[in-house]
């Protein structure tokens, strides 16, 4: 049994950069690489995506990733753990099977099931955002488990060089192979604790290594052009250090981990996985040497008995239109640009929302401290449930530049379909998952 | 009268219509400080144009840092909100602006 493995993170979300996770495998000596890829709404896009082509409904970026990363997992003999499955995992397996077998790659591909319970769902059921019934909501066209580790580990434990998953919870695709190489008791809610505090340290990727937290002014980190992702060494104790990979940009310090470690924490005292209900407050960090930081003091409650399930519904279609307006009088201009379009058009819309960007658009207010800018950004959206309605509010800024105020540039539309996420608690033992292996 | 962005820095976080604020002292002697004079009504009133729920702070020792989870902060929530910056990913920024004894 090892004492010591290390787990590399090379994905933070689906869009993520590419080349750092590349690097991260070339010189970071990894036993395991995880790629986390999931945002809340991602499931929901991949399973319109499916409906439309049945090969389709993994992760877009998946190709992209395989194609550069596989030569390098099977050189350095380091697993990947990934939720680039999304809403299709088994495609995506034969789709990484198609890739390895092109390179004159041998690997093995353990695609997990189960997640999906669309099929498992009482539509009548109220969810836990609203308090309404579920499909009040909107046509429902996703649902899907979190996922623990007790569904990754029989995957683990085979000889899978890539553990290809649906939805997950992040931290659970770390824990997994510390609970695998360790033989660590997964009825051990400390060490659960203590393992998934160092997962999701590391879920968000480039978040623990600068990216996400930089300010030129109070927080500067260097070459950020280079962030490097990163690694922890983790301890059959629980402990870990958390790194880089030398020469890489960005920084992991105490700061960087503080706060990733409270990033999207409700209640620090319970963090809730499938697998712990994990206590973050006596959390320590140190730093032991540049760029490389010790974990230690995480705890925590035995696991829930239900799982979290998010359901994906088509909540409609926004429309954005935008145009600038800049010198003398840009911000009347821009708000008479305003008030032509309400006056047109926002009866059409149950939401109708009007900002000026440079001015109050992210906190809506500039807390009294900020001069009028010389240069402004009307922004109009609406929501409708119709497509063409949506598309209206862009097609009628755009024709502000001939029929609204002076001096009107840099006009954009966009229209897009809206599909809304609420969720559920699913008894553990309705889920059922299983495996199954793909061979190149 | 200081600015927290003087003293502390925070990172924003989301789930559906919860946002989450840290706030971390630069020195971590300043967690007392912080502590005394950053309550979550204060935070709730600096915020109250966003914040249409409850505010909760959370004591987090260990790192000598302070959560602040607040509810119907979100419009809609994430996946349906209007709003340019539908997580709320910039209103760490927002938070760094109450200014405190």
């Amino acid at each position: 049994m090892k004492k010591s493995i290390r787990i590399g993170s090379g994905a933070g979300f689906s869009g993520d950069r590419i080349e750092p996770a590349l690097i991260l495998t070339e010189k970071g000596n990894l036993d395991y690489l995880v790629l986390e890829c999931l945002a809340e709404r991602t499931i929901a896009l991949a399973q319109k995506q499916k409906q439309i082509n049945p090969s389709l409904g993994y992760d877009p970026l998946l190709e992209r990733r395989i194609e550069g990363l596989l030569p390098l997992l099977v050189k350095h003999r380091t697993r990947l753990v990934t939720n680039m499955g999304a809403a299709n995992p088994l495609a995506a397996g034969n789709k990484i099977i198609e890739i390895a077998k092109k390179q004159g790659l041998k690997v093995k591909v353990a695609v997990v099931h189960g997640d999906d319970v669309l099929s498992l769902l009482d539509p009548e059921e109220n969810c836990l955002e609203t308090g309404l019934p579920l499909q009040s909501h909107g046509k429902i066209v996703s649902a899907n488990a979190y996922l623990g580790i007790d569904t990754l580990l029989p995957a683990l434990q085979s000889e899978a060089d890539i553990i290809l998953t649906g939805r997950v919870a992040d931290p659970s695709l770390f824990l997994a192979p510390m609970v695998h190489e360790f033989s660590w008791n997964s009825n051990n809610p400390v060490l659960m604790g203590k393992g998934t505090v160092i997962g999701h340290l590391l879920e968000c990727a480039g978040q623990i290594t600068g990216g996400y937290f930089a300010d030129p002014v109070s927080k500067p980190v260097d070459g950020l052009e280079n962030l490097g992702f990163p690694f922890a060494d983790i301890l059959d104790n629980g402990t870990a250090t958390i790194s880089k990979v030398p020469g890489t940009g960005g920084k992991v310090s105490v700061q960087t981990a503080k706060e990733q470690l409270l990033y999207e924490v409700i209640d620090p005292s319970k963090y809730i996985t499938p697998d712990v209900v994990a206590d973050f407050r006596e959390v320590k960090i140190d730093q032991i040497e540049n760029d490389t930081i010790q974990i230690s003091g995480g705890s925590g409650k035995p696991k829930p008995e239900k799982l979290k399930v998010s359901v994906g519904y088509e909540a409609g279609f926004v429309g954005e239109g935008e145009i600038s307006y800049a010198g003398a009088h840009a911000l009347e201009r821009a708000k008479l640009a305003g008030v032509i379009i309400e006056k047109r058009i926002g009866h059409l819309y149950p939401e109708f929302r009007i900002d000026y960007i440079g001015l109050n658009s992210l906190h809506g207010t500039d807390f009294g401290n900020s001069p009028i800018p010389y240069e402004i950004r009307l922004r109009v959206s609406g929501k409708s449930k119709d497509q063409k309605t949506a598309a209206l509010i862009g097609e009628e800024v755009e024709a502000l530049y001939t029929n609204g105020p002076a001096g009107g540039g840099g006009a954009r539309k966009s229209v897009r379909e809206l599909l809304g996420v609420v969720s559920v608690l699913m008894d553990r033992n309705k889920v059922k998952t299983t495996f199954e292996i793909l061979e190149s | 009268m200081i600015k927290l962005s003087k003293i502390a820095h925070s990172r924003a976080g989301d789930k559906g219509n919860i946002l989450m604020l840290s706030l971390i002292p630069f020195e971590e002697k300043d967690y007392e400080w912080l502590l005394r004079e950053v309550t979550a009504e204060k935070v709730k009133a600096h915020l109250s144009h966003l914040i249409k729920g409850e505010v909760i702070r959370y004591e987090i020792p260990g790192i000598h840092a302070l959560q602040f989870t607040c509810y119907q902060a979100l419009g809609p929530g994430v996946t349906t909100s209007l709003a340019l910056d539908a997580h709320g990913k910039s209103l760490s920024y927002a938070l760094l602006e109450m200014e405190i004894e």
